[in-house]
């Protein structure tokens, strides 16, 4: 059992040659044993190009009450048998490895591509696969209806296409078919780090800048054995709960728009500007760019900052919580989201959703207390969670995180260590032939982050797993048998990324 | 018939389009906004009038007809409206009748323009339409027919120039209860919270909006001008049952009622403020609340009123 997989820490290295390689058939049986038994999570999976003898498929397991990822993997050369039938939340993973890589899972139910991209290795002037263009799983009946939304949606937000099949006002089934954010991030930073690298990262899903830098970070800090200093590792943490805090108010703001309740929409909308405005004094920018860098934070901030952070901090604090209260007070808008979009924990755990679709379901799944990194290895937050896995649950999970980060700003702030921000390594080069892997808790859920090195010292191969690859097909599972109309709510409930899952 | 007969009709003609700007003003004082002028509708028809519509390819007459025939049908029916003592331009025994089908007339040529459309989402909006306006008709009409039987007459004229202060003082808390159910009426009719929502930009919610997404240029601007009508018209009638102001001079009378016109767009506002709108599934349950309210008024009337 132990030799079917190394296991190594968050934010770990592991040596090329001791990543076991196991057969075809033992490499399944492993990872849905430990999927089965010790509740495992697949954090990542996905292939890479090997040797001589075809791909190489890697399987990240997070085992959240060991604190420990189990890696393992084994040569594949054009198929394998799928594990999604056994294993649902291999399924995204197990459509992607088959579009870019051309490796087919079979027995795969439903092997349609994810993004519409290319196969890796396609010439660069090959056509992209007309998007969206594909079946889709469809219901018959004189009284179904099937209804299409997007991918151009009313309103300011990504695209991504919805097809609902409907009985009356009642959704059967909804698929959603994603792909055109699709970018070729994972692709552009092979042969990194390069000077772009850090931009990819900060803008691979633009309200995650923070969480999505500080993974590819604490990579490069793996393989290049550097130690971030203290005050750089408080800034990051208080600059994550920051992103965490001005997402999370800007969300319950939005669910409060949804059901046409003023108050609390247009309070919050402004709540989260000045949440963001606190992450600009960090570093100047409301989105967090530049702050967090390889070795540490990018820039400092001064005592007078201080000040005005926990000043402007109370009054955020005093502001969300009596818009909220207006929120959760209301019967109207209470009616709204009790029972609606409801998941139960055992979907939540097949699927292997993350994040605050996770805990709102009473799964207790969280990074910074199952995998402490940085600054929460040294202070703890309390997991919130609520159980009953419907749209109020997630609205009041994130009112309790809102508050929990609220306060851990406050104390880091208060008791910022003393010191440089940053330690660059003379060399600066990076570890050659290993794997190294960084979990970190976005604002939306586990974000995993996993990089291979050639014998350059260059990523030979880098994996991208945003939470919104996760949580989208929990989405779907949550509108079975719910009205269409209650469809807004139940998606901005989940407010997932389009280009963090389109890459 | 004198000139003040037909005042109340122009100056709705002419005050309607104020009426949505009162109620986003006070909006968007309760949301701490500045919120937008309260002369934007006129702003919004002037610039829509301007324009040129587009027409989708699958549409047909119908379509077309809808927008200038819902207009039609609206004003048509404002000239059924009575201003306290001062009998409407069109009054007639059982006009009241003819106000309500005129409404369903302007529905279902909305309705058919939506399903003209072929697209899924106006279909969804046209059946949830047809859905809650069978609901809403017994409310307003039972309403209707309860307000006819205390005063006696069967003219909308004869009935809201007929309820006065011993009235009120007689059987206060029948006309209460029509007066709410007219109220649910109201903003069930003009497709305001709890019942659909007006600002919301998503299709898969919207009742009215979505019917006429398909619209532009002069139609919409005629759609547009019809729903603030629509306000004024259904405003009118409970400012009337509200303001027994029979025997004051007219212009007093009218300078009342138009001021209780915009005291209803206030309320409007003020309940789109403080609370969420309804799921649809919960929706049905207002309106048959609506109309049971309607037949007690009703049966509190057969017994009570003089």
């Amino acid at each position: 059992m132990t030799a079917d997989f190394a296991r190594l820490p968050n934010g770990g290295v592991l040596p090329l040659v001791q990543l076991p390689r196991l057969g075809l058939e033992r490499f399944r049986a492993a990872v849905l044993d430990e999927i089965a038994k010790s509740g495992a999570r697949l954090s990542a999976f996905f292939a890479c190009p090997g040797d001589a003898r075809g791909h190489l498929l890697i399987a990240v397991l997070a085992l959240d009450d060991q604190g420990v990822l189990a890696v393992t993997s084994c040569a594949v050369e054009r198929e394998y048998a799928a594990l999604t039938p056994d294993c649902p939340q291999a399924q995204g993973f197990e459509r992607e490895i088959a579009e870019v890589w051309g490796i087919r899972p079979l027995g795969h139910p439903w092997l349609k591509p994810l993004r519409f991209q290319p196969p890796r290795g396609a010439p660069a002037a090959a056509e992209r696969p007309a998007i969206g263009l594909a079946p889709f799983f469809a219901i018959s009946g004189a009284e179904i209806h099937e209804l299409a939304v997007g991918p151009v949606h009313a309103g300011v937000i990504e695209p991504g296409h919805f097809r609902f099949q409907c009985h009356g006002e009642t959704v059967y089934h909804l698929e959603t078919s994603l792909g055109y954010q699709h970018r070729g991030v994972e692709r552009a930073l092979l042969g990194g780090p390069a000077a772009r690298t850090i931009h990819y990262m900060e803008t691979l899903s633009g309200d995650t800048s923070i969480g999505h830098a500080t993974a590819y970070s604490r990579i490069c800090e793996a393989l290049g054995r550097i130690r971030v200093p203290a005050r750089g590792q408080a800034l990051r943490g208080v600059a994550q709960e920051l992103e965490r805090l001005a997402n999370h108010i800007g969300d319950l703001g939005a669910l409060a728009g949804d059901v046409g309740f003023l108050p609390t929409m247009s309070y919050c909308g402004r709540i989260r500007g000045d949440a963001l405005n606190l992450t600009a004094i960090l570093c100047g920018n409301r989105f967090g760019r530049g702050l967090v860098r390889p070795g540490g934070c990018g820039c400092d901030i001064t005592a007078g900052d201080v000040e005005r952070l926990l000043s402007r901090l109370e009054e955020v604090r005093r502001d969300t919580a009596s818009a909220v209260q207006l929120l959760f007070e209301s019967p109207t808008a209470r009616a709204r989201f009790d029972d609606t979009g409801a998941l139960s924990a055992q979907t939540c755990r097949e699927l292997g959703l993350v994040g605050v679709a996770a805990r709102a379901c009473g799964l207790a799944r969280d990074v910074r207390r199952d995998f402490p990194y940085g600054i929460f290895q040294f202070a703890q937050l309390p997991v919130c969670t609520w159980e009953s896995g419907d749209v109020f649950a997630r609205a009041y999970v994130r009112w309790m995180e809102i508050q929990q980060s609220l306060i851990f700003v406050s104390e880091q702030l208060a008791a910022l260590p003393d010191g440089e921000i940053r330690r660059v390594p003379t060399d600066g080069t990076l570890a050659p032939e290993r794997l190294a892997i960084a979990l970190v808790e976005g604002w939306r859920g586990e974000i995993c982050h996993a990089a291979i090195t050639g014998a350059d010292g260059r990523f030979a191969c880098y994996k991208l797993v945003d939470p919104s690859f996760h949580n989208w097909f929990g989405l779907a599972f949550a509108m079975r048998g719910q009205q269409i109309s209650d469809f807004p709510i139940c998606n901005k409930s989940f407010n997932l990324s389009y280009c963090g899952h389109d890459l | 018939m004198s000139v003040w007969n037909f005042s109340y009709a122009a100056l709705g003609l002419l005050l309607a389009p104020l009426l949505p700007g009162i109620v986003n003003r006070t909006k968007a004082v309760f949301a701490g906004r500045h919120g937008q002028p309260l002369l934007q509708t006129y702003y919004d028809l002037a610039k829509l009038l301007r324009k040129g519509a587009v027409y989708s390819r699958t549409t047909s007459w119908v379509f077309r007809l809808a927008p200038a025939g819902g207009l039609a049908c609206v004003i048509a029916a404002l000239l059924l409206v009575p201003a306290g003592d001062y009998a409407a331009p069109l009054a007639f025994p059982g006009d009241l009748i003819l106000l309500a089908y005129l409404l369903g007339l302007m529905r279902f040529m909305t309705v058919c323009a939506a399903l003209d459309t072929g697209s899924s989402f106006e279909g969804m909006g046209a059946s949830r339409e047809v859905q809650f306006s069978a609901l809403t008709e017994p409310a307003l009409i039972l309403g209707l027919a309860a307000l006819a039987y205390a005063t006696g007459s069967f003219s909308l004229s004869g009935i809201f120039g007929g309820v006065t202060r011993p009235d009120w003082l007689q059987v206060g808390p029948a006309l209460v209860l029509v007066a709410a159910a007219l109220l649910i009426v109201f903003l069930a009719e003009n497709s305001r919270i709890p019942v659909d929502d007006p600002n919301t930009h998503l299709e898969l919610t919207m009742i009215h909006e979505v019917m006429i997404l398909d619209y532009s240029g002069p139609d919409l601007a005629f759609i547009l001008y019809g729903a603030s009508l629509k306000l004024w018209l259904l405003g009118a009638l409970l400012a009337n049952i509200f303001l027994p102001l029979s025997g004051r001079s007219g212009p007093l009378q009218i300078a009342c009622l138009v001021a209780g016109i915009f005291v209803v767009a206030v309320v409007t506002g003020v309940i789109e403020s403080v609370m969420a709108r309804l799921s649809l599934l919960k929706v049905p349950q207002l309106l048959v609340g609506a109309a049971a309210m309607s037949v007690l008024g009703f049966v509190l009337m057969l017994r009570y009123a003089l």
